[in-house]
């Protein structure tokens, strides 16, 4: 195995597209070292990115948010501003795993490590965050829910990586929420999770996302769920017909974490919940 | 050996090995520098018995590739100690007996350092959240946590005499 750490994002994609053997980007290691260890993957080529100062830099302004894809999860929580323009995101990005973990673990590398049980995507698709992909012939904006196809598959190109990701603009009084269910408080891996974003008018849900992760292959945008919101004070009939749209969008495994019926009731309770915890923080009272 | 060579600094002192490019921190620290305070307990980033510091961050060793410290501080259970002199958390791990058979003790050690370095007075709540990533098969915690909480006093006591 060659270990390589480029200083450019132009230099790293060089070096993957010009590997004809199995190459892998380096960014926090939390997944993919633990795969070299159980022998999973063995990689000829690993691009460490963390030395290209453009990646390992986190930007927060209420036009817009990059995370990096060297920035690790730590500094999410560490900032403020970022915190109270996107604290659903945060929350997400810092559940993954322990303090060891989080000085290490990327949301960028979350994201490419493609788990269904990931717990920063729900939240970044809810956020409407889009990936920054480079690769070879240059680069391309695409919607984080287009990354993961499936568990452990992307529709990332052999010789493209994430840079970064972006959340938009906020506006008005938003906010959003995320939520998972683990039978431990730490250190677990969801059960089932929900990531709501909402923003409000004279306390009116104007627009919603409603993500559900843990309960298919991918996370799962659940539309119905979000209409069922809007232009509502989130009254119980709203809240009623969201948690039926969520159940009907599960298509869960069944497996000693969790039964089918299970995952399913649980993403209806705890999006509910997001929900609630979304609007209060978008300062809407009921 | 394909091989990588790395100049960094170890507990304030400056080092240079080769290792190959797939060898974790972890075996470097431990096979190459003779650093056995960085224990193994499972290697996949679980157990924390590998805790060191890297630029002032808490990480697993096992998840970090010796070819990747080029460059950087590295901190382990060998530096906490200062001219022979436990450091107040070895003091109050000994003294309430918050250890057994000692696997997990330095990466506990390291973990706790860190936590008081951000937080010195921290609640029950808060250590146990900031040690949920180092297990202990032995002690059932208890009393990790309270030789913590006690070591904290202790240094809170120190700054302000300091003062």
């Amino acid at each position: 195995m060659r270990f390589e750490s480029p200083t450019t994002t132009k230099a790293a994609a060089t070096l993957l597209a010009s590997e004809s053997g199995v190459a892998h980007v380096l960014a926090g290691g939390t997944d993919l070292l633990v795969r070299m260890k159980m022998g999973s993957i063995e990689p000829d080529l690993v691009v460490d990115i963390k030395r290209i100062e453009s990646l390992r830099t986190l930007k927060v302004a209420a036009a817009g948010v990059q995370i990096g894809a060297a920035v690790p999860a730590v500094r999410l929580g560490e900032s403020d501003k970022l915190r109270s323009l996107w604290p659903g995101v945060v929350e997400a990005a810092n559940l993954i795993g322990s303090d060891q973990i989080q000085g290490r673990c990327t949301v960028v590398g979350n994201l490419c490590n493609a788990s269904p049980a990931a717990d920063s995507v729900p939240a970044l698709i809810a956020a409407g965050a889009k990936a920054l992909v480079v690769g070879p012939k240059g680069k391309r904006r695409v919607a984080v829910e287009k990354v993961v196809l499936g568990p452990g598959r992307t529709s990332l190109a052999r010789d493209e990586f994430i840079e970064a990701v972006v959340l938009p603009a906020r506006t008005g009084k938003s906010a959003d929420a995320y939520l998972r269910f683990t039978p431990r408080t730490e250190m677990d891996i969801a059960v089932v999770s929900a990531a709501i974003n909402l923003t409000l008018s004279r306390g009116i849900v104007q627009s919603a996302k409603v993500v559900l992760g843990a309960v298919a292959p991918t996370a799962v945008i659940v539309p119905a769920a979000a209409k069922a919101l809007i232009g509502t004070k989130l009254d119980d009939a709203a809240l009623d017909k969201m948690v039926a749209a969520c159940r009907a969008a599960c298509n869960p495994i069944d497996d000693k974490r969790g039964t089918i019926a299970y995952r399913t009731k649980v993403a209806g309770v705890m999006a509910r919940r997001a929900a609630l915890i979304a609007y209060e923080r978008a300062g809407g009272s009921k | 050996m394909n091989g990588v060579t790395v100049s960094a600094k170890v507990n304030g002192d400056a080092v240079q090995y080769v290792c190959p490019a797939d060898e974790s921190l972890l075996d470097v620290l431990r096979n190459r520098l003779n650093l056995t305070g960085v224990k193994e307990g499972c290697g996949t980033g679980d157990c924390g018995a590998c805790s060191i510091t890297l630029d002032g961050r808490l990480v697993c060793a096992c998840l970090v590739l010796g070819a990747e410290a080029e460059g950087r501080e590295i901190g382990t259970v060998e530096g906490l100690s200062e001219g022979g002199k436990l450091h107040p958390l070895q003091e109050e791990f000994i003294e309430k007996a918050a250890l057994q058979c000692g696997i997990c003790t330095p990466g506990f050690l390291v973990a706790a350092k860190s936590l008081l370095e951000r937080n010195p007075n921290p609640t029950e709540e808060e250590i146990r959240y900031a040690l949920a990533g180092n297990l202990c098969r032995c002690t059932g915690y208890d009393k990790i946590v309270r030789a913590v909480q006690s070591a904290a006093k202790i240094m809170r006591r120190g700054k302000k005499a300091a003062r």
